[in-house]
């Protein structure tokens, strides 16, 4: 089926007012997510993480760790039995360590 | 003074199998947890010694790490066999630890500046090394209940990652 331009420009329009009307320019809900540290390891990473989530870095561990990225701007000490949320302020993959236990590894992927 | 150090590594590596080899069949859980306790209040001791001694940042910031987190492991060591009334039992491996152990904090109290710092890592690496083959083919194995094998098993990775730590605090003391 073939729409003329003009046709096109119509259907957008009306498009996007359905869709103001339906979700008022709300972004999504900030989420929080749990990384636990245990056994000298990173535990699952979020897949979906954004701008605005939180990482929330549980330390189920006998021991002192970080979450230690130069490319990601974050270094966050986090006690053994500590609880530390970190606002996820910057898109892109970060790899990061312990800067503690270096063989610490894990990578974060915050989307815009 | 590497191969001095390689040499007393290689001593204490011969006399840990040798000890244990020798117990082999009846160590017990309370000799099992008196040596790997032993292990970390070894270490203990020698990064109190060299928190004391240096003045490098980076060995300061490595023995911090070694005081805090065997101290952890043995704190919790101690709260295990007061839970599962056990009393750990000194033996001929925890022994021949404790002597290597005194001997060397001997030998680097009398160095000092770079000599102790490369001495101290040096130390570290080779100490890790050894305790890793012990956890690995003589503690873990024998240890008969769940909880302290699950506990040397979380000291062996500890250990694993000072051993690497270690080999770069020594590789940039060369």
């Amino acid at each position: 089926m073939r729409v003329p331009r003009r046709g096109l420009a119509l259907l957008a329009g009306a498009a996007l007012a359905a869709a103001s009307a339906c979700s008022p320019a709300t972004p999504p809900a900030a989420k929080t997510y749990h990384v636990i540290l245990k056994d000298l390891m990173f535990g699952p990473l979020p897949a979906q993480a954004r701008v605005g989530d939180t990482i929330e870095w549980d330390n189920d561990d006998l021991f002192l760790h970080s979450a230690t990225s130069a490319a990601g701007g974050f270094d966050v000490d986090v006690k053994a039995g500590a609880h530390v949320p970190m606002p996820l302020t910057r898109a892109g993959t970060f790899d990061f360590i312990c800067k503690y236990h270096p063989g610490m590894k894990g990578r974060l992927v915050v989307s815009p | 003074m590497t191969r001095l150090f390689a040499t007393a590594a290689a001593v204490v590596a011969l006399t840990i199998a040798g000890a244990a080899h020798a117990q082999a069949a009846k160590l017990n859980d309370a000799q099992i947890a008196h040596i790997a306790y032993t292990a970390d209040a070894i270490d203990i001791a020698a990064g109190k010694q060299a928190l004391a001694k240096s003045k490098n940042k980076a060995v300061l910031d490595f023995a911090n790490e070694m005081v805090r987190d065997h101290t952890a492991v043995n704190d919790k060591a101690l709260a295990l066999v007061k839970k599962l009334n056990v009393t750990p039992q000194d033996n001929a491996t925890s022994q021949a630890l404790s002597k290597d152990a005194k001997a060397k904090l001997d030998s680097y109290a009398k160095l000092s500046g770079k000599a102790f710092d490369k001495a101290y890592a040096e130390n570290e690496v080779a100490y890790h090394k050894t305790v890793n083959g012990a956890l690995e083919t003589q503690l873990i194995p024998g240890a008969q209940n769940a909880e302290l094998k699950g506990l040397l098993q979380t000291g062996l990775k500890l250990f694993k990652e000072h051993e690497m730590h270690a080999e770069h605090l020594a590789a940039t003391l060369k």
